[in-house]
């Protein structure tokens, strides 16, 4: 797979602008992301290069800052993430065009430096798994995360194709009518993907815990220097407190 | 006074002679600081003015930084914050000081406004002290809504849309008020560099102005206690009250201790928690503001959603923004509706006390329903709370002058 893997989606992506509905009353599954496991980040890193650079940029994100923290040589960085730059200081652009996506997509694919912030990890965890097949959408699709998303089912080598499925359930309003909602039961698989259930879900939280790294590099190092931080205060008040008492003695 | 002139007028030389003779140092410093007694029972609720100012010192030092890479301008704003937070050397520290230093401002400044209302610090004769805190509260509001636009996220764009537009409940004039406001018909360019503008220089300006006569005033008159006794009615033949230590170095000791547990409070946000669960940055302000996509749920930060919980509990629009209005300007009415003869809670009856915690529960009640949906049982919710906080002020003058109040001691409560 290359950043070419736009190009199928692109033509079953007639122009349908995807409506910001947010996770609404949908139950997200829990990401269960490890920040600290470089090895999964790598491998995020390879997954958000290879599937979703195509089409998204991430472009608060310069190569170098991933090079740092997920322990990545210049020269890894430029042979395995770099398709579309050739600096390290460059920053994460998409292959695709925004006018060209705005037009096939009715909007251009949201930037996803900020994802991980803005929507959280367990969104993007569940929107990723969360693709099933609908034949009243123009891309085949629809996806349980976010009613009616512009976003093809990228993925759908990997995982293959899912159908939700919901339990009907009938009541009376209170005047008498009857009212029937859909509950949502879970995903039952229609076609078998590359990979099986659990490596799919390693695939797409290695994926999730990349952006949620991009989405705030420093957090790690916050917190380190954050401990220093507070044993520096807790000296400095013990001095403090001892000061104050000497100061105090003499006051009745 | 007297004293002071005497030993400023002390024999002296070198140096500081030499400033002395051109600039009142030396009176200055004894007049606030060395020679500036206040009661030795204060206790807790006495830390928050001086932690007021060490907040407002790490918000204009941090301000100044952010400005360096900061563009005021709807096209660049969103990318230069993340710029700040991810190329700038240590420009996440300062960003995030900033942000969570606006949060802690207003949680230090209720809590000293709370003080006042526990030890009756309005009463006479500090009711000038506290007509200028309103103020500086007030100016307060304006700054941090100001800043709040700055970053130029959905939240940024679609809470400055929802409170601006309320504006234009005021019949007639509204809609021209509303556009006076923005400079332009809708959020704009162009409103975002006028509170730039505002948001660091006309408005942190105001603040530091009335910050310096707030203390003034303060140091005129003489700081209250929680026993709410006028410790200058008992002085020693020194001339000093006998009550009274000096600001400096004995209440400057211990502001120094509730100022580093303090940090230690302010770092394990800013390093562990800087987006406090989303109350201090909101989730959706990691999004570009973006015209077209109203956010789902649009909440006010936190520290505005008291006065935005009464706002939506009124059914009628001008109604709402009148009693929004008033439920902000009302404490400042607080020296002229407390009929108390005594100052401070310790001396005061059961009506006062029960009314004080009934605010309280009100206030918190309204700042939590102010971030949750406007539906349902909250809004019944609301308008209880809003009844109980109006309830508070104007039936004070009714209370405060009934309720059964204790003797006040003639010195101050001490334990050493």
């Amino acid at each position: 797979m290359s950043t070419n893997t736009c190009r199928p989606f692109i033509l079953a992506a007639l122009a349908i602008a995807g409506t910001a509905f947010g996770a609404g009353d949908v139950a997200l599954e829990k990401a269960a992301i490890d920040p600290g496991n470089v090895n999964s980040l790598q491998r995020g890193a390879a997954n958000f290069m290879n599937y979703c650079s195509g089409c998204h940029s991430a472009k608060y994100v310069r190569y170098k800052t991933i090079g740092k923290y997920l322990s990545l040589s210049e020269e890894q960085l430029i042979d395995n993430l770099m398709f579309n730059a050739e600096k390290t200081f460059e920053t994460i652009n998409a292959a695709m065009p925004e006018a060209d996506a705005e037009r096939w997509f009715g909007k251009a694919p949201p930037d996803l430096s900020l994802v991980g912030r803005a929507k959280g990890a367990d969104y993007v965890y569940s929107f990723l798994k969360g693709f099933y097949v609908d034949a009243n959408s123009p891309t085949g699709v629809n996806n349980h995360v976010l009613q009616h998303t512009s976003m093809p089912h990228v993925l759908w080598q990997l995982q293959g194709y899912q159908q939700a499925v919901y339990t009907e359930h009938s009541e009376e309003d209170a005047e008498g009518r009857a009212v029937t909602t859909q509950h949502f039961e879970g995903f039952e698989p229609v076609t078998e993907g590359s990979l099986d259930a659990e490596d799919y879900d390693l695939f797409v939280r290695d994926t999730t815990n990349f952006l949620a790294y991009i989405a705030e590099p420093i957090r790690s190092d916050r917190r380190k220097l954050g401990v220093w931080v507070l044993i520096y205060l807790f000296v400095f008040l013990i001095i403090a407190r001892m000061l104050k008492k000497q100061l105090w003695k003499d006051v009745t | 006074m007297a004293r002071i002139e005497a030993e400023v007028g002390k024999p002296k030389g070198g140096f500081m002679k030499w400033i002395d003779d051109r600039f009142p140092f030396t009176s200055t410093m004894k007049y606030h600081a060395t020679e500036y007694y206040a009661s030795k029972n204060f206790n807790f609720w006495y830390v928050f003015g001086v932690l007021a100012m060490v907040v407002l010192v790490i918000q204009l030092v941090t301000g100044i930084f952010l400005t360096m890479n900061y563009k005021p301008s709807a096209d660049e704003a969103f990318a230069s914050v993340e710029y700040i937070m991810r190329d700038v050397e240590w420009g996440w520290l300062i960003r995030y000081m900033h942000s969570t230093g606006a949060s802690f401002f207003f949680i230090v400044v209720y809590l000293h406004m709370f003080r006042a209302m526990l030890y009756g610090s309005y009463k006479k004769p500090r009711e000038l002290i506290w007509i200028i805190g309103m103020l500086i509260f007030f100016v307060l509001m304006a700054e941090a809504f100001a800043g709040y636009l700055l970053p130029w996220g959905q939240m940024s764009y679609w809470g400055a849309q929802v409170i601006i537009s309320l504006f234009g409940a005021i019949p007639g004039i509204g809609d021209a008020i509303v556009e006076f406001i923005r400079g332009d018909y809708s959020i704009s360019d162009i409103t975002l560099n006028r509170f730039f503008a505002l948001h660091v220089i006309a408005l942190p300006l105001a603040l530091i102005g009335l910050v310096f006569v707030h203390i003034v005033a303060l140091h005129e008159v003489g700081s209250n206690n929680p026993d709410g006794i006028e410790i200058k009615e008992h002085k020693g033949p020194d001339g000093v009250p006998l009550d009274g230590v000096a600001f400096h170095p004995y209440h400057t000791s211990k502001d120094l201790v509730a100022i580093i547990i303090f940090l230690m409070v302010f770092s394990s946000v800013v390093f562990f928690a800087p987006e406090m669960g989303g109350y201090f940055l909101e989730h959706a302000n990691f999004e570009p503001a973006n015209l077209r996509a109203t956010p789902e749920h649009i909440a006010p930060v936190w520290y505005f959603t008291p006065f935005y919980a009464i706002l939506r509990a009124v059914p009628d629009k001008l109604w709402g923004f009148i009693l929004f209005g008033l439920s902000v300007l009302l404490p400042a009415a607080l020296p002229w509706l407390d009929r108390s003869r005594v100052k401070s809670i310790r001396y005061r009856g059961w009506m006062y006390r029960t009314a004080l915690a009934l605010f309280v529960v009100s206030f918190l009640g309204l700042g939590w329903l102010g971030t949750q949906p406007a539906d349902g049982a909250y809004v019944i919710a609301a308008r209880i709370f809003s009844v109980v906080y109006f309830a508070f002020f104007l039936l004070m003058p009714y209370y405060t002058a009934v309720d059964k109040t204790r003797p006040v001691p003639d010195r101050v409560v001490y334990h050493g």
